[in-house]
């Protein structure tokens, strides 16, 4: 069966339900066949990844120096302990 | 159970109950206030709330949620009592929440950057871009593609829909690529105008 092009707007639309995998999977090969042909939209999709995978990685955001301290010492002093 | 512990009388294990999610509450509280002091001050009360009412947290959701949960509306209310705030809150009102966002970008970014930056850099770069989104957006990306927060996790935390999660979610995506794509020449935008070089070539 022939897949139903989309435009680019509902690409675009769905873009971050498609990296999460929250489509459903008809309009996932829309999409696919979409990226085969659309420089632009895949140049998103794969900018918008990136984003992901820069802030996901568990290192760019980390606690100020001494909070862990300051916390365990705020809790003995309201709460004891 | 460490929860039953602390509940019965052991306080002296709350700390160790609570450590695990000392950062994700701390960068909870963060994408609210936008600012380490006030994230911190508001960490420790959220985490001083959450011993106070350890008794009433349900377990059909999971801890660091709750805690979560309890981090932002702190937040929240402390940016309320901020004249500051309040004059972004308006703002806020204004922002079409299901409109749609076009991306201006559309450069080529298969390369990821990190390699090449300095963290640093890369740290103070995603600052910026996360400074530029609303509150509202920039609330939903860090739940969910920070602290990997499930779709149903984060509205449970920012107390809205499943179904604005993902449109914010959508939305700040994008945002964020365009504050942080690289232009056509190889060159990394980092916010304030300057271009770093992060390509050979």
């Amino acid at each position: 069966m022939a897949t139903i092009e989309i435009s680019c707007i509902h690409v675009w639309r769905e873009i971050s339900n498609y990296i999460d995998g929250e489509i459903d999977p008809e309009l996932r090969r829309r999409m696919e066949e979409h990226f085969k042909g659309c420089e632009h939209c895949t140049a998103i999709l794969d900018g918008a990844r990136n984003v992901v995978r820069l802030v996901g990685d568990g290192r760019t955001f980390d606690l100020p120096a001494g909070f862990s301290e300051r916390l365990k010492k705020r809790l003995e002093e309201k709460i004891g302990g | 159970m460490l929860i039953e512990r602390v509940c019965a009388g052991e306080k002296h294990l709350f700390y160790e109950l609570i450590q695990p999610y000392e950062r994700s509450v701390y960068i909870a509280a963060h994408s609210v206030l936008q600012n380490e002091a006030d994230a911190e001050e508001v960490a420790q009360e959220a985490f001083l709330k959450a011993f106070g009412n350890l008794a009433s947290f349900r377990k059909e959701s999971k801890f660091s949620t709750w805690l979560i949960q309890i981090a932002i509306n702190e937040a929240r209310m402390k940016r309320r009592k901020d004249r500051k705030a309040l004059y972004e809150s308006i703002d806020e009102q204004k922002t079409d929440d299901d409109g749609d966002y076009f991306p201006r970008d559309f450069a080529d970014w298969r390369e990821i950057p990190s390699e090449t930056l300095q963290r640093n850099e890369l740290r103070r770069a995603l600052e910026k871009a996360l400074a530029s989104l609303d509150a509202k957006y920039r609330e939903v990306f860090i739940m969910r593609d920070v602290q990997h927060l499930s779709i149903t996790e984060t509205a449970q935390a920012l107390g809205i829909t499943e179904a604005s999660v993902k449109t914010r979610l959508l939305r700040a995506r994008l945002q964020m690529r365009d504050a942080l794509a690289p232009g056509f020449d190889g060159a990394w935008k980092v916010g304030d105008g300057s271009w770093k070089k992060v390509r050979p070539w």
